[in-house]
């Protein structure tokens, strides 16, 4: 609700324009009939030409009053929903944008894009909703019960006792048929996973001939969603029926009470009191059952406002430190005694690391997948904190750091890197938003990425989304290429070479110790020939620093790596021979 | 390489055009589904839950005019019928409400059913066409408008045609002058509406398209989200939002305008027609002419509302049919979309050999299998005798993905297949079991070509252990037992010890019944392939499919996998895709695919010493994935 209220910011106007322009058109609604009544009951009864006139034209103005403020209420409203639909994406897009990779992994990629999508768009739909009818119809009661009252009081009667009755028969309805809704949505989501399991396994489902057990899993799935369907579809229903006998009962009365009025009395003079009453009568009670009718629609839109909230109160896990530094030394990365678990109950998935590197240094990370060697190089550029110990940068804590220099000094290639939709010139800016032509292709030639790019038509080449149309060789060469921009102190490459061939490889190496020799680059790599060249190597294995040294300290210490570089080795090795 | 198309290989599939008004009366004859009685009744409780209503409210202009008249027995009599018309209305309602829900239900519960039912039947082309977006769009948002149409638009529309008719009759019966005004104040309506309507589907076009951008971009930057972070990008993908939701705040609020002044519009038009109405009414009866009452215009009033009401009430529900009708299209393209050909008249049956050497059928046999032509009894041993002669493959006209395949595996032999990116090596083994038809050339398999035998048998005779594991919701029991549900648990469990399996499952805090959900999420990638594995071995077929997964695992559980397979593969005729070239060493022979030509073949060590693209492959030198 607080995200709401906060969302009319800039649209409080607005939010506020349109229920006083839906009561004027409320309260005209309420006079009209009494205008009816006057000119039946006055202006017929005596005759009077000019009454009639009077109260005909004066009706018209009404009518044209009401409608203004009725296309008013509408315009202001729709306007105020749109602003607030826009702010809650706008709030909920700005909160995502300091999440750090935790918080991220917590609500994952699928629901954020739910969350900014539809829940904003239900929300969007029940506050315009609100601030339209649930304004109208409480006014819309109470000022036609009070007309009622003064007009007969003793018809008006009728209606004090009527809504009450019905409204709470409406209740007794419409509040189990929404936990019954509630019970759909479960089978409604069970019966959707069926269907998209199905979809997505459908060669495991043909190769193994169970189409007919799918089918049979679905169909049931598919009953139970009807099953309870029916019963929610058919209380539901029921209001309708209470309302419209409620109404009846009522006008039947009126009616009667009426005519035997009309009856006793010499003079026709109530014809139009009495159809004025059964006026009244519908709008009293109709106007109760739009109320519950929204309120079934704003209890649906609760869940989405639920999902949205939960955004909202999520704290980024990484905040900017009270005094940053905003500037980097050199490029000197520390790990002192570093301990790190994805979260607080689970087990450490890095147990005490130390090393050093020296600004240009090369430093090289192996081991097997689940080592943990991802998660060593996303504490530098702080995209997770530490759990115990300290991670340095230029002689300084990491976390003393303002977030973007960091970020800034850091470049990674993250393992799974995306391109965005554009031009390859559009995605290189992300490295540097001011950089030239000459200085993008000086970066594409280091990641060797220059020739085809060429090839492709230059740096307009369009980029689709995801990088689709290049090669995954390609694709990580752009994203070198991207990283470079960015002139970091530290250069951290992810397993960023593996579709690469090994020659290329070999050149990307080459270039960087030509033309970035002061950077320091951390490379992680499931190829030996790609870090036998380090200054340093660390070996990882389950969250362990086993071993670290130089290509040649390995081999003779580490039996493991020893192993790994002859597997690698020996067929290149015996071909050697061969020549 | 997973044969989806990617976006640029993805043909562009013309989506079915239908005519909407055929369109429309498929949609209701799914409704009514040959219970035309029964609807025959709904639509006459209907018009009786609308019409009376209208009546019975207007007949309060001769109880009136009895009241003034001083005929108590007619007041009672108009009094009565009153009631009952009310009563009657009720009662029909209500009744045509609960058999609507239910026919509403059944019918959508009877069109997911059949989609579910033909999809199963589709071809793997359907799928490689389509994202899983797209197709569970069509369970969920398009069968929702269906919905929409069923419960809301059909029945609205059928009221507020009954209701204007009933209105406009008794408009007429009280006073055709007064009709003819009111019928004046209609065109103002109709006129009003359509201006309204034109206006309002422009901006509601705008708004879809600025919506779609605006979630396009979601879509694509949420999932970069870790790229932004690591770029600092944050304040360039916050402005970059902004200018896309600015502009979907403008479009929207007029998109949503138009269509939220159709209510008041007529509702007030209304009033100016009654304010005529009384107007020329009062001079009418005052000066006594065409013999006019005031009670008329006590009715009138309302029968204004119940008048023009109905036209809004249409206008409105044309957006949801219009919406119904682009679901409906696209849930009848999938029902309409050409199921898999099944021309097969070999069949497996279990055998045993009689005295002579020869094959009988016998279905209590537990070991040896058959292939049985339908036709003319003749039964061919199951060995697992692959040969392709000559085949050329595409999956899309004019872009031939394999040529002039030739190869045989003779039973118990392993083949690996060896080659980059796109080369056609996971094409070839879904040719095999017919996820795909060929072109030219022929496929045998025992000799028999596999067009002539049932897909269903030819499918359980090899099993496939799929590149992206897939595993379904249930317990780690039902998983291994997924090709065939009456395996024992011990079978189970034998098939998870054959891969390597066992030792992690019975880790799992339930063991074989732990749950898994989402794709199993909570298992690592190794373990899903382990799992997969076992669910290979309890099939226990004789030829089997090898698609090594490209995603990596870690040392300790790669070797697993591997020595299950390894396992596996015994004495089975084996198609191998080998990513890592690990697995290819101990085949019986290998091919180099490049570009769909098969262009080297050999053992390993005969091709590398040919030093051609295996050699290279092998040292490094060229792109594998």
């Amino acid at each position: 609700m607080k995200e709401i209220i906060k969302a009319t910011k800039g649209y409080k106007k607005y939010a506020l324009m349109s229920p006083i322009l839906m009561i004027i058109e409320a309260l005209i609604e309420v006079f009209i009939p009494t205008i009816t009544k006057d000119i039946i009951d006055i202006g017929i009864q005596n005759s009077d030409y000019t009454f009639i006139w009077q109260r005909s034209v004066l009706m018209i103005i009404l009518a044209i009053i009401s409608f203004i403020s009725g296309v008013g209420a509408g315009f202001f409203a729709t306007r105020a929903s749109a602003g607030v639909g826009k702010n809650i994406r706008k709030a909920l897009y700005d909160k995502i944008q300091t999440f750090s990779f935790e918080d991220l992994d917590k609500f994952s990629t699928a629901s954020l894009i739910t969350r900014l999508t539809t829940d904003v768009s239900n929300v969007q739909a029940s506050f315009q909703m609100t601030i339209r009818i649930c304004f109208r119809a409480p006014i819309l009661f109470i000022s036609t019960l009070i007309m009622a009252y003064i007009a007969y009081p003793s018809f008006a009667n009728i209606y004090a006792i009527a809504a009450p009755i019905m409204l709470s028969l409406v209740c007794l309805a419409t509040f189990p048929a929404i936990k019954l809704f509630r019970q759909m949505f479960t089978k409604y989501d069970k019966m959707n996973l069926i269907s998209e399991e199905n979809i997505n396994a459908i060669r495991t489902v043909k190769a193994y001939n169970t189409q007919q057990r799918e089918i049979d899993k679905f169909v049931q799935a598919s009953k139970e969603t009807r099953n309870i369907g029916f019963k929610a579809d058919i209380l539901a229903s029921f209001a309708n029926p209470i309302s419209s006998s409620s109404i009846y009962v009522c006008s039947i009365l009126i009616s009667y009470l009426g005519a035997m009025l009309i009856f006793n009395d010499s003079s026709s003079s109530h014809i139009g009191l009495v159809s004025m009453m059964i006026n009244y009568g519908t709008t009293i009670l109709m106007s109760l059952t739009m109320v519950t009718g929204i309120s079934i629609m704003l209890f649906m839109s609760k869940a989405s406002l639920d999902r949205i909230h939960e955004v909202f109160i999520q704290e980024p896990s990484i905040v900017n430190p009270s005094n940053p530094l905003t500037e980097v030394k050199n490029g000197d990365v520390e790990f002192d005694h570093v301990y790190f678990s994805y979260s607080k109950n689970d087990v450490m998935s890095l147990k005490d690391i130390t090393f050093k590197a020296k600004q240009g240094d090369i430093i090289g990370i192996f081991g097997p997948t689940g080592s943990s060697k991802t998660t060593l190089i996303s504490l530098i550029a702080r995209l997770y904190d530490v759990s115990q110990g300290q991670v340095k940068l230029g002689d300084e804590d990491v976390r003393k750091y303002d977030l973007v220099t960091l970020r800034d000094a850091v470049g990674v290639v993250l393992q799974k890197n995306t391109l965005f939709s554009g031009t390859i010139r559009s995605n290189m800016l992300w490295g540097n938003q001011k950089a030239s032509d000459d200085e993008i292709y000086k970066a594409l030639e280091l990641a060797q990425a220059k020739d085809f790019v060429i090839e492709k038509g230059g740096l307009d080449c369009k980029v689709e989304e995801e990088g689709t149309n290049f090669s995954g060789g390609q694709k990580q060469r752009l994203c070198i290429a991207r990283a470079l921009l960015k002139s970091p102190k530290v250069l951290i490459l992810d397993d960023s070479t593996s579709a690469v061939d090994t020659k290329t490889d070999a050149s990307i190496r080459q270039a960087f110790k030509t033309y970035i020799p002061t950077t320091t680059k951390i490379i992680i790599s499931q190829r030996i020939s790609s870090l036998m060249f380090a200054d340093n190597i660390l070996l990882l294995k389950d969250g362990e620093l086993v071993e670290q040294g130089s290509h040649n300290y390995l081999l003779k210490n580490s039996k493991y790596y020893q192993e790994i570089f002859n597997a690698q080795a020996k067929s290149s090795a015996k071909l050697q021979e061969e020549k | 390489m997973p044969p989806r198309f990617n976006n640029s290989h993805r043909p562009n599939i013309p989506s079915k055009v239908y005519h909407p008004f055929k369109l429309f009366i498929r949609m209701i004859k799914n409704l009514v589904n040959n219970q035309i009685p029964l609807v025959c009744l709904i639509v006459l409780l209907m018009i009786i839950a609308a019409g009376g209503p209208v009546i019975g409210t207007s007949l309060l202009t001769p109880i009136l005019q009895a009241a003034i008249d001083k005929d108590l027995n007619q007041i009672y009599l108009l009094l009565t019928i009153q009631a009952c018309i009310f009563i009657l209305a009720i009662i029909s309602s209500f009744i045509a409400q609960i058999t609507m829900v239910r026919l509403n239900q059944n019918a959508l519960h009877r069109i997911r059913a059949r989609m579910f039912k033909h999809m199963e039947d589709l071809p793997i082309s359907y799928f490689d066409q389509r994202t899983t977006g797209e197709i569970m769009s069509i369970y969920t948002n398009d069968t929702d408008t269906l919905r929409q149409v069923y419960s809301q638009s059909c029945p609205q529309i059928i009221n507020s045609i009954v209701q204007f008719i009933a209105s406009c009759t008794m408009m007429f019966i009280y006073s055709w002058v007064l009709a003819l005004i009111s019928c004046g104040f209609l065109i103002l309506v109709f006129l009003t509406i359509i201006f309204i309507s034109k206006k309002s589907s422009r901006h509601f076009m705008r708004q879809q398209i600025d919506l779609s951008k605006l979630n396009g971009f979601i879509q694509e930057m949420t999932n970069g989200q870790r790229v932004i972070k690591v770029f600092n990008h944050e304040k360039e993908a916050i402005n970059d939002f902004k200018q896309i939701n600015e502009r979907l705040e403008f479009s929207n609020a007029k998109g949503n305008f138009y269509g939220s002044i159709m209510f008041p519009a007529v509702n007030n038009i209304g009033y100016l027609c009654f304010a005529s109405n009384a107007m020329v009414g009062s001079l009418l009866i005052v000066s006594g002419a065409f013999n006019l009452q005031a009670t008329i215009l006590a009715s009138f009033m309302n029968l204004n509302k119940t008048f023009m009401m109905p036209i809004s009430n249409v206008a409105s529900q044309i957006n949801f049919i219009f919406q119904g009708l682009a679901g409906a299209s696209r849930i009848f393209s999938i029902l309409d979309a050409d199921s898999e050909v099944d021309n097969g008249y070999y069949t497996l049956v279990k055998v045993r050999k009689d005295e002579n050497n020869s094959l009988v059928e016998d279905s209590s046999s537990t070991n040896l299998w058959a292939w049985k032509n339908t036709k003319n009894g003749e039964l061919i041993e199951l060995k697992g005798d692959i040969r392709f002669n000559d085949v050329d493959f595409s999956y899309v006209e004019n872009k031939q993905v394999l040529f002039d395949i030739n190869l045989y595996a003779k039973p118990g032999q392993k083949i690996a297949f060896v080659g980059a990116t796109g080369a056609g090596k996971t094409t070839i083994t879904n040719l095999l079991n017919r996820f795909y038809d060929i072109q030219k050339g022929t496929i045998l398999f025992d000799g028999i070509d596999i067009k002539n035998i049932k897909k269903k048998d030819l499918r359980n005779s090899i099993a496939v252990i799929l590149q992206d594991t897939n595993l379904f919701t249930g317990s780690i029991e039902d998983n291994i037992k997924y090709g065939c549900p009456n395996a024992s648990l011990e079978q189970v469990i034998n098939a998870a010890k054959l891969s390597n399996a066992d030792s992690f499952i019975r880790n799992l805090p339930n063991g074989y019944k732990t749950i898994i959900t989402g794709n199993g999420s909570s298992l690592s990638q190794g373990q899903k392939q382990l799992i997969s594995i076992a669910r290979a071995a309890i099939m226990n077929p004789p030829v089997l499919v090898l698609d090594e997964a490209t995603s990596s695992i870690d040392t300790y559980t790669e070797s697993l996998v591997q020595s299950g397979m390894d396992k596996l593969m015994i004495n089975r005729t084996t198609f191998a895709i080998a990513h890592r070239l690990s697995t290819v060493q101990n085949c019986n022979a290998i091919m180099v695919l490049d570009h769909g030509h098969i262009i080297e073949r050999g053992t390993h060590d005969q091709l590398l010493l040919e030093k051609g693209i295996y050699y290279q492959l092998y040292t490094g030198g060229l792109e594998l994935e």
